[in-house]
């Protein structure tokens, strides 16, 4: 068993030898992360911010829906959407399962209902502020939801930040829809949970390693630009 | 035209309490008209009942036209706290031409043309949240005045500015008297009310008092409480 120190160390030089292997898992993670994040942001800002304006039957216990469904547990998604791709299932047609598209697709329905509770949270605190003025410039329903969504739109980052940081952290649901496939499916949490269960914690520690910097490099641009919006608009 | 007004018993009560009695009146166009009264008395309230933002409890409110779409186009309100978007003075005025359905050519002229109504012209391209509260103001009647409205109503838009903001806005809403556009406003400010009001309603507690040319109300007012409230007593202590 190898000390943590041996173990940071092998990271650090699989890191710094632009190790292949190591950027083509680094690189698949980001894309299948980034294009579910892409797919959840264009439905659940629109869905959002239509809850957030709109007063309809039904409309509170939607809220708590996907409050709840904020913390959908991605080994569950992961089962849903592999029935619902699987040959028998009734999306098996796509041919899509143990396919980065599959990863996409079960990521994108994880991190849905995150962005759309956070982003119903965020309109309807600046409608408070808006209603009265839009409402008597003539903008009401969808159109007032998407100049709410537009006007904070340097806030609503922060709810797709959550979301990547969601999409990129889980490992339940990409392993059952991808297969952890050498090459062609495996991410870096998926290696990180085989290569840990093999014995190779360097190879996991120089992916865990890589997985937070990313995230935290995301999150810093982010920060920077929600900062330079917030001087320059107001 | 949708004027003249019509407020037929109109009434408003939330929360179980009565914030406007059952009230009738009709406003027609060419005098301004104050909505004076102390804070509290409905004004506000009054304001949104007859712009639409409120539904009434009771009663209706009526306009000599019928199209609901019209009746919307030709009214538009400056509040006491403007809400810009986050985008600059020019675009927040195309916006609101934007939404009015004129047409997209249009729309940057009658921009430019409404700021330079409202002395804003330099700041046309500055980001709207940044300016001063009172050159957003300024630039919430700009945006009003884009869309050549029959009706500007205005709820205390001076409530919240200096004096040297107040006495620009006051021009500004005395060129849109002179320019034909209908005036209501609401306010608690007596000497604003003389300045700008050619007739006074006077609110208290949800009632209308009393309704008078302003001439005649600052000299002689026939109610109890709007003497008092002229006098600068608090007529109900």
């Amino acid at each position: 068993m190898p000390t943590f120190a041996d173990a940071l160390y092998g990271a650090l030089a699989l890191i710094t030898s632009r190790d292949a292997q190591l950027a083509g898992i680094v690189a698949l993670s980001l894309k299948v992360s980034l294009s579910a994040v892409v797919c959840a942001t264009l439905l659940a800002l629109p869905l959002g911010a239509a809850v957030a304006v709109t007063r309809f039957r039904g409309r509170r216990v939607l809220i708590v829906l996907l409050n709840a469904l904020m913390g959908l547990p991605p080994v569950v998604v992961g089962l849903v959407v592999y029935l619902l791709l699987s040959r028998a299932g009734p999306l098996g047609q796509l041919g899509i399962l143990f396919t980065p598209a599959a990863m996409v697709f079960a990521q994108t329905i994880l991190i849905l209902p995150l962005i759309a509770a956070l982003c119903r949270q965020a309109v309807e605190d600046a409608w408070i502020e808006y209603e009265e003025q839009l409402r008597s410039l003539g903008a009401v329903g969808m159109r007032a939801a998407l100049t709410l969504v537009w006007d904070i739109r340097f806030s609503l980052l922060t709810a797709v930040l959550a979301g990547l940081g969601r999409a990129s952290a889980e490992v339940g649901a990409v392993i059952i829809v991808g297969g952890n496939i050498d090459g062609v499916t495996r991410v870096m949490t998926t290696t990180i949970a085989l290569e840990t269960s093999k014995g190779d914690l360097s190879l996991a520690l120089s992916l865990g390693i890589v997985l937070i910097l990313l995230v935290l490099m995301l999150n810093a641009a982010a920060y920077l630009l929600k900062e330079a919006a917030q001087r320059r608009y107001g | 035209m949708i004027l003249p007004l019509k407020l037929d018993q109109l009434a408003f009560s939330a929360g179980g309490r009565e914030i406007i009695p059952p009230l009738s009146l009709e406003i027609g166009a060419g005098v301004a008209t104050v909505i004076l009264g102390a804070n509290g008395a409905g004004k506000s309230v009054l304001m949104r009942l007859m712009h639409g933002l409120l539904a009434p409890t009771g009663g209706r409110v009526v306009w000599s036209e019928t199209d609901e779409a019209r009746i919307r186009r030709q009214q538009a309100m400056v509040f006491q706290r403007p809400v810009m978007l986050r985008r600059s003075a020019l675009a927040n005025v195309i916006y609101a031409l934007k939404i009015a359905n004129v047409s997209a050519r249009e729309r940057e002229s009658r921009a430019l043309d409404s700021l330079k109504e409202v002395g804003l012209l330099p700041l046309a391209h500055r980001p709207a949240r940044v300016l001063s509260g009172g050159e957003q103001q300024r630039l919430a009647l700009a945006r009003a005045w884009a869309l050549h409205p029959e009706v500007l109503f205005l709820d205390e838009p001076t409530a919240s500015l200096d004096p040297s903001a107040t006495r620009e806005i006051e021009t500004v809403i005395k060129a849109f008297d002179a320019s034909g556009t209908k005036i209501v406003m609401a306010t608690h400010n007596l000497g604003q009310a003389q300045r700008l009001g050619d007739e006074v309603l006077f609110i208290h507690q949800g009632r209308l008092v009393e309704r008078t040319l302003a001439d005649g109300f600052f000299k002689r007012p026939s109610s109890a409480e709007a003497a008092a409230f002229i006098k600068g007593e608090l007529p109900w202590v």
